[in-house]
């Protein structure tokens, strides 16, 4: 079965009950046991719900794993990572990661005793000098929030694996589609599904994915134990998304890499981040490890200043003003003052983050009016 | 709504925002789900406003819900209409329209290849209250006009029909309603405003089942007509009385299904294409029914109104008896074997078994049902898998 065919089956098994084409949505927060002590596919929610199965099952299937284990949110699924370490351990991470991970990562783990090495993962020989003998774990992102920076995902995985090391990545940007990094070596691979796996703006969810059973079983040991779990309507919205993804993701690469072209020629842009194009470093490493597209993400510098680059978020109508991304609807906001706001400044701006940065979130709209969008925008 | 009138945009970015407002409640990037059976006022004063000036807001559930509204008007903006009332099913839509318009002693005029519902319900219930139902050969259209009396006032068909996918002249049909004074009325459940928008042909109303392409995912019930705004008024307020009206639970799947209703689309119809051409060439297969294929008795008239051709095709087995034909329905592994269509899993059934068993065979034939006809519903899965599913399936 093929990637698409695999969205729309897998997990979305005929329901034996009522023939029902599309699964049930199960509700229920508690299952009821015939005999006491013995326990039946169910019994309590958090431990387990069929709705969440079918959920994870599809993103399995789709990521290549044995598992996936669905949380409340990304950030959710991120931590349940970092709770496989103790007090004493060390993480490698890249510099170009999500403003949320860094948080948690500087403000969460460090007050557990976790102690943080960041490294422009862009080389991965930088990770390999990062390593130390605590170091339990390399996070890595491609491509990386907001500056799209490519990472050579089995490069990493090679190192991480020559050292003894848990490595994950973060393939929110990617998706399925386009990257599977447990092919190419990773041991955890983690989604916002909030973004494209759900699509649509409308349900919150991570999701961690992997290919070792053993893995398997101390991530869900921690998920239930914390009780992080998606909810059985989130998983069925986010379900409903997967079906489209492959649509989806294509259809809003393909509009992102004529967006970047347009931005590229345009005398009122100095800089466009953008895995598609061929001057962008990580380009030829971007186009072995993401299969028929370069990811509906990209950001640009304006010629002008932190107000300059304000106006500009503030004016599109189309893009519309807000955090997130992945949805079908085109977003548009500016990292400084918005998704990585949790930066503090210099650290910002030591890792690239510029005030005139504006990062776009391509949606599924007709590119010729996005791009119409963005120019009036750009004149404003 | 949310798009900038007097400005024309792409279909996919009519599908994503057409009919939304551009800032919503909350400032949620989304509509909020509003629950509500019944909307409250905060003085007298407001109520008596309300009465007095004819305000579009909220009364009651029953007459409308926002959520009701906004797909409404997303999917009058897709369709190229003015107005779209939104109803529970595809058949409650055309009951609606049917009641509305239809009064004792008043004719409506099918092609006989329409929906054996839609016309079931006005030969043997609007019957009942006088109204007569006449039937003619589909895209006989000197047939259709010859059964026109004073009394006539609705044309009624299917295009693309089903399940032989016979196209209507679109021009010629309107032409006869307007010549002799009669509305006209499409159900275009199977082509979508993706492929073919009716009213631009100057067809009155146009019906679909919501539930198919435009929902697209086989998880809710719909169905919805869309025309100029002052033909529907009444529709509408008999709606509004007779209560079939749908859940906002349900507006917003299908509101949410619409966003990807482009990419869908454009999915179905290159799959449709390719599998019915796989089917064609294959020698286990007598005679192939998609308005795509050159072989099309309506292929002409298909590609001169419609830009692709959706994902139903119909299909005969070469030397097959029913039974014959059965096993090859149920060695397929990717469709799954139920009616509907239109949703992004591919569906199979043979229509002598799922919708004409009951009849006797005598009759069956006389509706063109053969016992080695079999009927898919191509969903948006990868085209290679459904091709090598069926066939392994027809090698047996």
């Amino acid at each position: 079965m093929k990637f698409r065919t695999k969205a729309i089956h897998v997990g979305n098994q005929r329901c034996q009950t009522t023939g029902a084409v599309v699964p049930p949505i199960h509700l229920a927060s508690t299952y009821v046991q015939t005999h006491p002590g013995e326990w039946g596919d169910y019994d309590y929610s958090r431990s387990g719900n069929p709705t969440r199965d079918n959920m994870e099952d599809t993103l399995a299937a789709l990521e290549g794993g044995c598992d996936a284990l669905a949380f409340a949110s990304g950030m959710a699924a991120t931590h349940c990572v970092t709770m496989l370490l103790s007090a004493g351990d060390h993480i490698v991470a890249g510099t170009d990661i999500y403003g949320g991970t860094y948080r948690l990562f500087h403000k969460i783990c460090n007050r557990a005793g976790i102690e943080i090495t960041l490294v422009d993962a862009s080389q991965p020989a930088n990770i390999a000098k990062g390593i130390q003998d605590n170091t339990k774990l390399v996070w890595i992102e491609s491509p990386g929030n907001p500056l799209l920076s490519i990472t050579d995902i089995k490069a990493c995985a090679d190192i991480a694996k020559q050292a003894g090391v848990l490595i994950g990545i973060d393939n929110t940007f990617a998706s399925p589609v386009l990257t599977r990094p447990l092919e190419l070596g990773i041991d955890i691979v983690m989604h916002s599904a909030t973004k494209y796996l759900g699509g649509h703006s409308d349900a919150l969810g991570g999701a961690l994915v992997v290919q070792d059973p053993d893995l398997r079983e101390k991530l869900y040991f921690i998920q239930n134990a914390t009780g992080n779990c998606m909810s059985p309507l989130d998983s069925f919205l986010i379900s409903r998304g997967m079906k489209t993804l492959d649509l989806r993701v294509r259809a809003q690469s393909e509009s992102a890499l004529s967006i970047a072209k347009y931005l590229d020629d345009d005398p009122r842009i100095s800089r466009v981040l953008y895995p598609g194009l061929p001057a962008f470093p990580g380009h030829s490493i971007a186009a072995q490890q993401m299969d028929g597209g370069f990811g509906a993400m990209l950001s640009f510098e304006i010629v002008g200043d932190f107000e300059q680059a304000k106006r500009v978020t503030a004016s599109t109508r189309l893009f519309q003003l807000a955090v997130s991304l992945g949805a079908v609807e085109s977003l548009i906001e500016q990292p400084a003052s918005m998704s990585h706001a949790s930066y503090d400044r210099e650290d910002r701006l030591a890792h690239g983050i510029n005030d005139e940065l504006i990062r776009l979130s391509v949606g599924l709209e007709d590119v010729d009016d996005l791009i119409a969008d963005l120019d009036q925008a750009l004149d404003c | 709504m949310g798009l900038e009138k007097n400005r024309q945009y792409g279909d996919s970015t009519v599908s994503v925002h057409g009919g939304e407002a551009h800032h919503k409640a909350l400032d949620s990037i989304t509509d909020p789900v509003v629950m509500a059976s019944t909307y409250t006022f905060s003085d007298t004063q407001s109520v008596i406003d309300y009465i007095e000036e004819n305000q579009q807001r909220g009364e009651y559930g029953r007459y409308g819900n926002p959520n009701e509204a906004v797909v409404e008007s997303k999917l009058a903006q897709l369709e190229a209409g003015e107005d779209a009332v939104l109803y529970s099913s595809g058949m409650a839509a055309i009951v609606g329209v049917i009641m509305a318009k239809l009064s004792a002693g008043d004719e409506v005029v099918f092609f006989d290849e329409c929906y054996h519902r839609s016309r079931e319900f006005c030969s043997k219930h609007m019957s009942r209250f006088g109204v007569v139902t006449r039937q003619v050969e589909a895209c006989n259209y000197d047939a259709m006009e010859a059964a026109i009396t004073p009394n006539t006032k609705l044309l009624v068909s299917e295009s693309p029909t089903n399940p032989h996918l016979s196209v209507v002249d679109l021009d010629r049909f309107a032409a006869i309603g307007k010549r002799n004074n009669v509305e006209t009325l499409i159900d275009a459940t199977l082509a979508t405003p993706y492929n073919c928008r009716p009213l631009i042909h100057g067809v009155d109303y146009v019906l679909h089942s919501a539930t198919k392409y435009l929902a697209g995912h086989n998880d809710l019930l719909a169905g919805v007509i869309i025309g100029d705004r002052v033909k529907l008024e009444d529709i509408r307020y008999l709606r509004g009385i007779l209560g079939s009206i749908n859940s906002a639970h349900n507006c917003y799947l299908l509101q949410r299904g619409l966003k990807t209703f482009d990419v869908r689309m454009a999915r179905h119809n290159a799959n449709g294409q390719a599998v019915a051409e796989f089917l064609e060439q294959h020698p286990r297969v007598e005679k192939v029914y998609y308005p795509g294929l050159a072989s099309h008795k309506y292929h002409d008239i298909a590609r001169a109104q419609m830009s692709g051709f959706g994902g139903l095709i119909t299909f005969e087995v070469q030397d097959a008896d029913w039974r014959q034909t059965a096993d090859i329905v149920d060695r397929c592994r990717i469709p799954k074997i139920g009616p509907s269509l239109g949703g992004v899993e591919s569906l199979i059934e043979q229509p002598m078994v799922m919708s004409y068993y009951e009849l006797p065979a005598t009759e069956r034939a006389s509706y063109g049902i053969k016992d080695n006809m079999i009927r898919m519903a191509i969903g948006i899965e990868d085209t290679q898998d459904l091709i090598d599913d069926l066939d392994q399936a027809l090698k047996g």
